[in-house]
C-alpha cells in the first residue's frame, strides 16, 4: 500500500473516476436485461434445478396467494356446495362427493399470472365444465356463465364457447393433492387457456346467463377475455 | 490512527455532516423503504399473506408507496435547498484509485485517506439509488402490465423479487452499521459530528471543511 507515490492530499484534488455513475447505470442496465431476458433465465433455472427447488429461489417458480376479500374463506369438504342455475333445464346443487362421482379429467399445465409470475407443470384434476353444463341442459338464448365465489367478492365470466374448451374445469385436486384453502379449495375454477385471474377460487355458484357480465378483475380493468399470449385459442404448455 | 485523535483534546467543536434537507430526505426515504419492505413480506410469502389477509389493501399501500418513493430524493436534489445534497452526490460518484482498489479487493484493502464517505457508504448510497430506479420500473410493469408483453412481465417479476432480497440484505446491514456506530447515526439525526470523529473517520473531509468553509 505504502509503495504507491500518490500524495495524501489526493483525495480531494487527485484523479478520480465516476464509479458511482457506472455502478448506477450498471444496475439499470442489468435491470433492463432482466426484464427482457428474465423469463428465459427463470425458465433455465427451473429446468436445471427442478420446479420444486426453483420455488425456493427468489423470483422463482411458486404461487403467490391472491385474495380479493379480507380473509380466505374456509369451507370444509362436508359443507361445500356448488350451485348450477340460471338458464338451464335442470338446476342443481352439487356436493364435493357429487362432483367426484362425475368422470374426472386430469392434465398438467402452467399457471400463468397476468402480472408475469408463472408456475410450471401444475397438476390439475376435476370435472370438465362442459360436462356440468351438459348435465344442466343449457337453454336457448344462453350466452355466458357468471361465476361466484365463497369469498363474497370475487366474480368471473366466460362465454359458453370458452366454457366448452377441454382444459376448462371445476377442479378439486391440484399439485397432486386436494385443492387447499389458499389455492381456492375445496373446489375452484381452472381456466387453462387464460391468465390466472380467470381461474376463480372458492367456487360457489355457476349461473347460465344471457350476456357476459364482467367479473371482479374485469371491473378493475383486466381484459374480459384473458387469453394467454393474446391469442384467441387455448395454448398448451 | 488513535494518536491522531488524541492530538485535539479541545475538540468539542462540531461540524455539520448532514443539513436539514439531507436528514429529511434520508428519513422520508427510510420510512418509504420501511413501508415497502413490510408490505412486501405478505405479498411474497404465502404463509404471511394467508394470516394477514387484506391483500388488496396491502397491495395498494405497496404500489402507491412505491410511486411516491423517488419524491424525497428528487426534491432534495433539485432546487436551491439541495446544494449540500448535490455536493455529496458528487462525492459519492467520484472514487479515488484507492477506493476502486477497495472495491476490487471486495473491501480488504482499506483506502488510506477517507473523504466524507468511505467507499462502503458510497456503494450503499449508489445501490439505494439504483434500486429505486429498477424497482420502480419493474413494479410499474407488474402493475400496469397491459402495456408490456408477457415475457417482460415475467422478467420484471423476476428482477423485482431478486433485487428485493438484495435490498433486504443491504438495508439490514445498513441498520446494523448505524446502531453499532452511534456517532454516525447521531449525525443523521442531529446533523453534526465532532471534529474528533471527523479526524478519525473522514480526515480528507475534515481538512476540506477547515480550510475552505462552505456555504
Amino acid at each position: 500500500m505504502a509503495a504507491t507515490s500518490k500524495d495524501q492530499t489526493g483525495s480531494k484534488a487527485g484523479p478520480s473516476v465516476a464509479v458511482g455513475r457506472r455502478v448506477f447505470l450498471g444496475m439499470a442496465a442489468l435491470g433492463a436485461a432482466g426484464i427482457v431476458f428474465g423469463a428465459k433465465v427463470q425458465n433455465a433455472l427451473t429446468k436445471t434445478v427442478g420446479s420444486g427447488l426453483a420455488g425456493l429461489i427468489p423470483g422463482g417458480n411458486y404461487f403467490r396467494i391472491y385474495s380479493v376479500s379480507d380473509s380466505l374463506p374456509k369451507i370444509s369438504d362436508a359443507e361445500y356446495r356448488l350451485e348450477v342455475s340460471g338458464l338451464v333445464d335442470n338446476p342443481r346443487t352439487y356436493t364435493l362427493d357429487d362432483l367426484k362421482a362425475l368422470p374426472p379429467t386430469a392434465f398438467v399445465q402452467n399457471f400463468q399470472c397476468v402480472t408475469g409470475w408463472v408456475v410450471t407443470d401444475v397438476h390439475w384434476e376435476g370435472v370438465k365444465l362442459s360436462d356440468l353444463l351438459d348435465r344442466a341442459g343449457v337453454r336457448k338464448g344462453a350466452v355466458a356463465l357468471a361465476f361466484e365465489s365463497y369469498d363474497g367478492v370475487d366474480t368471473e365470466s366466460l362465454t359458453l364457447d370458452q366454457a366448452h374448451l377441454p382444459d376448462v374445469i371445476v377442479a378439486y385436486r391440484m399439485l397432486g393433492a386436494p385443492v387447499t384453502t389458499e389455492h381456492g379449495g375445496p373446489v375452484r375454477l381452472y381456466v387453462g387457456p387464460m391468465f390466472g385471474y380467470k381461474s376463480l377460487k372458492w367456487l360457489s355458484a355457476i349461473r347460465v346467463v344471457d350476456q357476459v357480465v364482467p367479473g371482479y378483475w374485469e371491473q378493475n380493468g383486466y381484459p374480459v377475455n384473458g387469453w394467454r399470449n393474446g391469442s384467441t385459442g387455448p395454448t398448451e404448455s | 490512527m488513535t494518536a491522531q485523535t488524541e492530538v485535539q483534546p479541545q475538540a468539542v467543536s462540531r461540524i455539520l455532516r448532514f443539513d436539514r434537507v439531507q436528514r429529511a430526505a434520508h428519513w422520508a426515504n427510510a420510512v418509504l423503504f420501511g413501508i415497502l419492505m413490510l408490505t412486501a413480506l405478505p405479498l411474497y410469502f404465502s404463509g404471511l399473506s394467508t394470516t394477514i389477509g387484506r391483500r388488496v389493501l396491502v397491495e395498494n399501500i405497496h404500489v402507491w408507496t412505491g410511486v411516491v418513493l423517488p419524491v424525497p430524493v428528487v426534491i432534495s436534489l433539485l432546487g436551491p435547498w439541495g446544494a449540500r445534497m448535490r455536493r455529496d452526490l458528487r462525492r459519492i460518484n467520484r472514487w479515488t484509485k484507492d477506493e476502486i482498489t477497495w472495491l476490487r479487493s471486495l473491501g480488504w484493502n482499506a483506502p488510506r485517506v477517507v473523504d466524507k464517505f468511505n467507499p462502503g457508504q458510497k456503494l450503499n448510497a449508489i445501490f439505494v439509488g439504483g434500486s429505486i430506479v429498477v424497482m420502480l420500473a419493474t413494479g410499474f410493469i407488474m402493475k400496469w402490465f397491459r402495456f408490456f408483453p408477457i415475457g417482460w412481465r415475467t422478467g420484471a417479476t423476476f428482477v423485482h423479487d431478486v433485487l428485493a432480497f438484495a435490498i433486504f440484505a443491504v438495508v439490514i446491514g445498513h441498520i446494523l452499521f448505524a446502531v453499532t456506530h452511534p456517532a454516525s447515526l447521531r449525525s443523521m439525526i442531529k446533523g453534526w459530528v465532532t471534529e474528533t470523529w471527523a479526524a478519525r473517520h473522514a480526515p480528507g473531509w475534515l481538512r476540506e471543511e477547515t480550510t475552505d468553509p462552505g456555504p
